[in-house]
C-alpha cells in the first residue's frame, strides 16, 4: 500500500485525494440499475475481493482500522467522507457484514495480538473472508444453549458438533465459532470462542436451499475437527463474552453505525420490489387511486426506515439509547419488507402467481412471497427482537428461563 | 454545547414551565367545562415568550435565537402536545409564515405586529365543505372589481375561526389561485362555530358573500402564491406531526408507568410477553414517528424541492400510526382507559383530529405516487 496518510491530512485533503483515486480506479455504476452483488453468487464473492484488493493497494482499506493491522488508523470522519466520494463507483459492499463490521471489529476487541495482524489484514487485503459460527440446528434463539463441543486434546482442541445459518460461509476463508468446552457450569460460563478455518478436514459444508431458490446461508458439520491452542479468541471459557462483542457489532452495522463499514448503499434488492411504480405499469394498475395508495405506502415507509436508521444510530453513538436498540432497527426491516413484499403481491394480484414464461413474468412477486418470513427470523426472529427492545431498551423484567445458573448438563434439551 | 443550541433548550424548557403551569391538563379540561377554547391573556404571554416571532424575520418583528426557527416552532407544538394545551399556534404560525414571505408583506406590516403580539389571532381559510384537502385548487371565488376584489364562497374547519380577528383566504381568480388577508368583522363574512372531537380546538365555517377586498388585501403576487400556498400547507402539517410526536411520547410514558405499577397475578403487567411485545412495536412506531417528523422539519427549513415528500410521508405515517399507538394504551389501561375521568381521552381527541386534517394518509399516499411518478424517481 501507498503512504501518503499522514496524521495530519484534513478530511477534506483526503475526501479530495479520494475523489481522484476513485475516478482513477475504481469502476463507475448506473445509480439507477446498480449490478446485482448476490450473496450466493460465487463470482459475486471473487469480485468483492478484487475490489477489495484494489482499495487495499490504492491505500483506501481500513480507514478505521488500526496501522499496524493494515488499516489507515483515522476517525469516523474521514470514513464518511470517503463514503461520500463512492457514490456511483461499485464497491465490495458485501464484505462489510459480517467480514469488517462484525468479525473483524469483534477480533480486533477481543483477539490475540497474532490473530489481529494475520486476519484483520489479510481482509483488508481483499484476501479472506470472515464469517460468524453461531446458531445451531438444535436451536435458533437460545444462542447460548448451543451444544457443539470442543474437547481438550494435547494443546490443541477437536471440535464436533454443527453449525447452521451461516451468512455465505461457502465463500469465506475462516469462521468465529462458539462451542462448549465446559458442560458441568451454567451455559454462558462454559463457552469458548474459536477462529476455525473454514475448507479444513473435519469440516463439511453443505448449502441450504431456501423456499426461494436461492442458496446463500450454508450448515456445517464438524467431525473431530483439529484446531490449534492458538485458535482461541480471548479466554477459554470466556466465549460468551467475545460472542457479545459480536452482537454488539452486529446491532452496530444493522442500525448503519460502524465506522467498519466502507461505502454506501444497500445490497439490491429484487428488480419488482426495488420499483412498485413499474410493477403498477407492468400489472396495468398505474392509474388506480387504490394501488396508488399502496405504492405510496410503501414509499412513505422506506422513508421512514431511513430517517429512523439515522436517528437511531445516532441516539445510541450519544447514548441516548443502549446498543440493545439495534433491535428497533431489526425490527423495522421487517415491517418495511412485509409491506413491500405483500403490497407487490396485492399488485400482480394472478399475474404474480402464474403467467407466461417469458421475461415479462411477475411470477417472481409470487415466488418472493413465500420467503417472506426470512427477514423476520434472520439475525434472531421478531419475537427476540421485541424480547430485547422491551427488556433491554424499556427495561422490563426479563422472561423466565429454567436454565438460569444450572450447570447445562443438567438442564433439560430439546425431545428429538 | 454551542451558545445556539443552549439558547433553543432554554427556550423549549421555558416554554414546557409555562404550559406546566399555565396549560395543563386539569386547565384544559376547566376550559372545556367553561365552553372556552383558551384565555386570550394566556395567549398573548404566550406569545411574549416568542412563540409567535420565530418565523418572523426581525425586520418585521420578530426573531429566533437557534438560527433554525422552524424546528424551534417544532419543539414548542411538540411540548404543547404534552398537555394538549389550548391555543392559535398553528393557524398564527401558518398564516404569520404566508404574510412575512410575502413580496407585499410591506403592505401587512400592521397584521404582523399584531399577530406577533398576541394582540390578534388570524386563521387560514383553506378548507372547503365537503371537500378533501386541495390548497391549490379553491373554489371559492375572487373576482375583480376597481380597485380590488370580491370574495364569494364557503370555507370551512378554519382553525380558531370563532376567535379570529383575520382570515387568510385561498381563492380562485382568472391568474390562478390567491391568497387575501380578510378583517373577521368585514361586510359579508358570516362565522358559525363548527363541532369538533377535540375538548378546546375551535373551527368555524365562515361564509364570504360578496366581500369587498382592496388590492392590498392580496398577499403575495400572482407569481408568487402557489409557493406561499405550498409553504403553508406544509408548515401547517408538520407543526400537527411535531404535536402528534409530543402526544404520543407523554401518552406511551404515561402507560409504561401505569403498566409497571399495575399487577395481575402477582406481577407486574409489564413482565407479560404478550404485553411486553406490543410496548416493543410502540417503542418502534414512536421512534419512527419521530425520526420521519424531525425528516420533514429539516427539509422544509432547508427549503428542499422534495420537502412535499417528506411532509407527506411524516403525516401518513403518523396518521397510520398514532391512532393505533394510542388506542393500544387505552387498551393496556384497561377500563378506565375508556372514561371521561382519566386523561388518555384528551390525547386521543387530539389524535383523532389531526389524522384527518391537511389530507388523510391516503391522500398523502397519493401525492407521494404522483410526486415520485412525475420526478422520475427510481421508485
Amino acid at each position: 500500500m501507498t503512504d501518503v496518510t499522514t496524521a495530519t491530512e484534513s478530511v477534506e485533503a483526503f475526501a479530495a485525494r479520494a475523489r481522484d483515486w476513485l475516478a482513477d480506479n475504481m469502476p463507475r455504476v448506473d445509480l439507477d440499475s446498480p449490478p446485482r452483488a448476490a450473496r450466493d453468487d460465487e463470482g459475486a464473492w471473487q469480485r468483492a475481493r478484487e475490489l477489495q484488493r484494489r482499495l487495499y493497494e490504492g491505500g483506501f482499506a481500513g480507514i478505521c482500522f488500526p496501522r499496524q493491522y493494515g488499516g489507515l488508523g483515522l476517525d469516523i470522519a474521514y470514513q464518511e467522507a470517503f463514503n461520500a466520494e463512492t457514490i456511483g463507483y461499485e464497491m465490495p459492499l458485501i464484505l462489510n457484514v459480517p467480514t469488517f463490521t462484525i468479525c473483524c471489529a469483534s477480533l480486533l476487541d477481543t483477539g490475540s495480538e497474532a490473530q489481529k495482524r494475520q486476519h484483520i489484514s489479510a481482509a483488508l487485503r481483499g484476501e479472506e473472508v470472515l464469517v460468524q459460527l453461531l446458531s445451531e440446528p438444535s436451536g435458533g434463539s437460545d444462542l447460548a444453549g448451543l451444544i457443539t463441543r470442543a474437547e481438550r486434546d494435547g494443546d490443541g482442541w477437536i471440535i464436533n458438533g454443527a453449525k447452521t445459518w451461516s451468512t455465505s460461509a461457502f465463500a469465506a476463508d475462516y469462521g468465529l465459532l462458539l462451542a462448549r468446552t465446559d458442560p458441568t457450569v451454567p451455559k454462558h460460563d462454559g463457552l469458548t470462542m474459536f477462529l476455525v478455518p473454514i475448507h479444513a478436514p473435519g469440516v463439511t459444508l453443505r448449502r441450504i436451499k431456501q423456499v426461494d431458490g436461492s442458496d446463500e446461508f450454508c450448515e456445517e458439520f464438524f467431525d473431530g475437527l483439529r484446531l490449534g491452542g492458538d485458535a482461541v479468541v480471548g479466554e477459554v471459557n470466556d466465549g460468551w463474552k467475545v460472542a457479545s462483542r459480536l452482537l454488539f457489532h452486529e446491532r452496530r452495522a444493522v442500525g448503519q453505525g460502524s465506522e467498519f463499514a466502507s461505502g454506501r448503499g444497500r445490497e439490491r434488492p429484487a428488480e419488482f420490489l426495488a420499483n412498485l411504480l413499474a410493477l403498477a405499469a407492468a400489472a396495468g394498475k398505474a392509474d388506480d387511486p387504490m394501488v396508488q395508495d399502496k405504492v405510496g405506502r410503501v414509499l412513505a415507509r422506506r422513508m421512514v426506515r431511513d430517517r429512523l436508521v439515522d436517528h437511531v444510530a445516532q441516539a445510541m453513538r450519544t447514548g441516548s439509547l443502549p446498543p440493545a436498540a439495534g433491535s428497533i432497527i431489526r425490527l423495522f426491516h421487517s415491517d418495511v419488507t412485509f409491506l413491500e413484499v405483500d403490497t407487490a403481491s396485492e399488485i400482480a394480484g394472478a399475474l404474480g402467481v402464474v403467467g407466461d414464461d417469458d421475461q415479462d413474468s411477475l411470477v417472481g412477486v409470487g415466488e418472493r412471497y413465500l420467503s417472506r418470513q426470512s427477514v423476520a427470523l434472520g439475525g434472531g426472529s421478531d419475537e427476540m427482537a421485541r424480547n430485547v427492545i422491551s427488556e433491554r431498551v424499556l427495561g422490563f423484567p426479563r422472561e423466565y428461563a429454567s436454565d438460569r445458573g444450572v450447570p447445562f448438563n443438567q438442564v433439560k434439551h430439546n425431545k428429538l | 454545547m454551542t451558545d445556539s443550541t443552549a439558547e433553543a433548550a432554554l427556550f423549549v424548557s421555558t416554554a414546557r414551565a409555562f404550559l406546566d403551569k399555565h396549560a395543563s391538563l386539569s386547565d384544559v379540561r376547566a376550559l372545556h367545562a367553561s365552553d372556552r377554547s383558551y384565555d386570550p391573556a394566556w395567549w398573548q404571554r404566550a406569545a411574549e415568550l416568542g412563540w409567535t416571532a420565530l418565523l418572523v424575520p426581525e425586520a418585521l418583528g420578530g426573531g429566533s435565537i437557534s438560527g433554525n426557527p422552524l424546528r424551534d416552532l417544532a419543539s414548542i407544538a411538540e411540548e404543547i402536545g404534552r398537555t394538549v394545551a389550548p391555543g392559535p399556534l398553528h393557524p398564527v404560525s401558518t398564516v404569520l409564515a404566508g404574510l412575512v414571505e410575502a413580496d407585499n408583506h410591506t403592505e401587512h406590516s400592521d397584521a404582523i405586529n399584531a399577530l406577533v403580539s398576541g394582540t390578534q389571532v388570524a386563521g387560514w381559510a383553506v378548507d372547503e365543505p365537503g371537500r378533501a384537502f386541495h390548497p391549490q385548487q379553491p373554489l371559492l371565488a375572487a373576482t375583480a372589481t376597481a380597485g380590488g376584489y370580491r370574495l364569494d364562497g364557503v370555507k370551512d374547519r378554519v382553525e380558531a375561526g370563532p376567535q379570529a380577528d383575520m382570515f387568510l383566504v385561498t381563492a380562485r381568480t382568472d391568474d390562478g389561485p390567491r391568497q387575501f388577508l380578510v378583517s373577521a368583522d368585514a361586510p359579508g363574512v358570516a362565522v358559525r362555530r363548527q363541532r369538533c372531537v377535540d375538548l378546546v380546538k375551535r373551527y368555524a365555517r365562515v361564509e364570504f358573500d360578496a366581500v369587498q377586498v382592496d388590492d392590498a388585501a392580496a398577499v403575495g403576487s400572482v407569481r408568487q402564491a402557489p409557493t406561499l400556498i405550498t409553504r403553508q400547507s406544509q408548515i401547517a402539517t408538520v407543526l400537527q406531526c411535531a404535536e402528534t410526536v409530543g402526544i404520543l411520547d407523554t401518552v406511551f410514558t404515561m402507560t409504561i408507568a401505569w403498566a409497571r405499577d399495575r399487577h395481575s397475578f402477582g406481577r407486574p403487567l409489564v413482565s407479560y410477553q404478550a404485553l411486553k411485545h406490543r410496548f416493543a412495536d410502540m417503542t418502534m412506531w414512536l421512534h419512527a414517528c419521530r425520526a420521519i417528523t424531525a425528516a420533514a422539519v429539516d427539509e422544509i427549513a432547508a427549503g428542499s424541492p422534495d420537502a412535499g415528500l417528506w411532509v407527506s410521508a411524516a403525516k401518513s405515517y403518523l396518521g397510520e400510526h398514532a391512532g393505533p399507538l394510542v388506542q393500544d394504551c387505552v387498551q393496556l389501561h384497561g377500563g378506565i382507559g375508556v372514561t371521561w375521568e382519566h386523561d388518555l381521552h384528551l390525547y386521543l381527541r387530539r389524535i383523532t383530529l389531526y389524522r384527518s386534517m391537511f389530507g388523510t394518509p391516503s391522500e398523502h399516499h397519493q401525492a407521494i405516487y404522483r410526486h415520485v411518478d412525475e420526478a422520475g424517481i427510481p421508485a
